[in-house]
């Protein structure tokens, strides 16, 4: 510890005052995740839903969705957004200004889309590989198509999704750094601004690198935990 | 209708940048990836350490993060090792880093790790036996690599490779943030200059669900080739 002092004060960039800059950055990072993943997450299970479905109204916009979103850069679609979000007509002068001023919600929004289209996917997947078993035992028990999905299909899909959502977490951690582009000081929105501080890109991006390398096996391994609890009956013996 | 208020050319010189950027990188990615893979997959403790510790690395950390850091941090790394150069050796010449290059070689690297995993799992599908029976006709180790490993590890690893360029198409978006002339950027100034957005976005967003189709076509090509000799049943 003292000798972590000692560092501290024998260092010109990474003052208290720095120090305090990425911590403000690594808060907004984790909201925007957190957010992001949270309302994505919410959204992907009924698109995944309508993703299975063998009618093509239901299942084909979905898949343009998907497709687009999965197609297509999110910076791309977070400029769509940040810059398209001012053309709506009459937004300046009403109440939602105040959101969508700043450059949070717009990024929040692209993240949530692009989250949302990954995870119908993962989801989707999941889905589409339940037994036919369990299905056709539902279907004995006299279960209609809600109660078999809600007490058969999704709590196994859920888990059978765990690992491939734990990348896209990962993913939607990765990608937010690019928030930093449209003016949010996220933790790579502290780094650039260290760096034109100090003019010392080595220190600053090292430094936040780690705390993202940190968060990453942070994450990895929370879900190396879940895997282990939720997927205990696939483990091989 | 592709002038675009007189953008259009440009924002399609654009995207031959995006292409020339995404080809040259998965070129290096390739290369990286291949011995990344070697390094993974050998006995000997020093290349494979190194090589987990490149991939665990450049894994755990965003690809702006390190476009910056090389960008940023590049320049100034070759300007110290050339101004060493200079006074201890009096040679007076100073390369300049541009967007592109740093964008290849950030792209390569990142992509490079990822590579290592899909061909490491590749090289592990090839059965041990093909290896023994190059061995036994008394094939150097070079030989057995490029006649038995190589062509039929290929075939496994193309699913892996498309899914990766798929991922590298659209993260060279990224060298517009600092400042490389590809589609994005400027379709960013055409879409600041004129207030409309869309205009100029979704062409570019429509040019690279474009490539990715056509891309999906071309590797399922290349998945038939390579699996010429396989028997489906």
């Amino acid at each position: 510890m003292d000798a972590l002092i000692a560092l501290l004060e024998n260092n010109d960039i990474f003052t208290p005052r720095t120090l305090l800059q990425y911590w403000g950055g690594l808060v907004t990072t984790v909201q925007l995740v957190f957010l992001a993943l949270l309302i994505g997450g919410v959204l992907a299970v009924p698109l995944a839903l309508m993703r299975t479905s063998s009618k093509v109204w239901i299942n084909g916009p979905v898949w343009l969705f998907t497709y687009v979103f999965r197609g297509t850069p999110l910076l791309i679609q977070l400029y769509m957004i940040y810059y398209g979000v001012t053309l709506i007509e009459g937004i300046q002068e009403s109440i939602w200004w105040v959101i969508f001023e700043g450059a949070f919600y717009p990024a929040l929004i692209a993240f949530v889309l692009n989250t949302a289209a990954y995870t119908t996917e993962i989801f989707r997947g999941a889905i589409v590989a339940t037994p036919a078993g369990e299905i056709e035992a539902a279907k004995a028990y006299g279960m209609g198509w809600w109660k078999r999905t809600r007490r058969i299909v999704l709590p196994s899909a859920f888990r059978r999704a765990i690992p491939a959502y734990s990348n896209e977490v990962i993913f939607m951690l990765h990608a937010s750094a690019i928030a930093s582009v449209v003016t949010i000081i996220d933790l790579l929105g502290a780094a650039r601004n260290i760096y034109a501080q100090f003019y010392a890109p080595f220190p600053a991006f090292i430094f936040v690198g780690c705390i993202y390398l940190v968060l990453t096996f942070g994450i990895l391994g929370i879900f190396k935990k879940i895997e282990k609890h939720m997927l205990a009956h696939l483990q091989p013996r | 209708m592709f002038d675009l208020e007189g953008y259009g050319p440009t924002i399609f010189g654009g995207a031959i940048v995006t292409i020339e950027l995404a080809v040259l990188s998965l070129l290096m990615a390739l290369v990286l990836g291949l011995l990344g893979a070697l390094g993974k997959l050998s006995s000997n403790r020093l290349a494979k350490g190194v090589a987990t510790f490149y991939t665990t690395l450049i894994r755990g950390v965003p690809d702006l993060v390190w476009m910056m850091l090389l960008y940023f941090g590049g320049q100034i790394a070759i300007n110290q090792i050339f101004d060493f150069l200079y006074y201890e050796f009096g040679i007076d010449y100073y390369p300049q880093f541009n967007e592109f290059v740093s964008g290849v070689i950030t792209i390569g690297l990142i992509f490079g790790a990822y590579m290592s995993e899909t061909f490491r799992g590749a090289f592990m599908a090839v059965d041990r036996g093909q290896i023994e029976a190059g061995k036994a006709y008394g094939m150097s180790n070079w030989m057995v690599f490029r006649r038995i490993m190589f062509p039929q590890m290929m075939r496994h690893a193309i699913p892996g490779i498309a899914n990766n360029w798929q991922v590298l198409l659209k993260t060279t978006a990224l060298v517009s943030v600092i400042g490389l002339a590809d589609m994005v950027r400027l379709a960013t100034e055409a879409a600041k200059s004129t207030g409309e957005p869309f205009k100029f976005f979704l062409p570019v967003a429509v040019v690279y669900l474009a490539i990715a189709a056509l891309s999906d076509f071309t590797f399922r090509q290349l998945n038939i080739k390579f699996s010429a000799g396989v028997v489906k049943g």
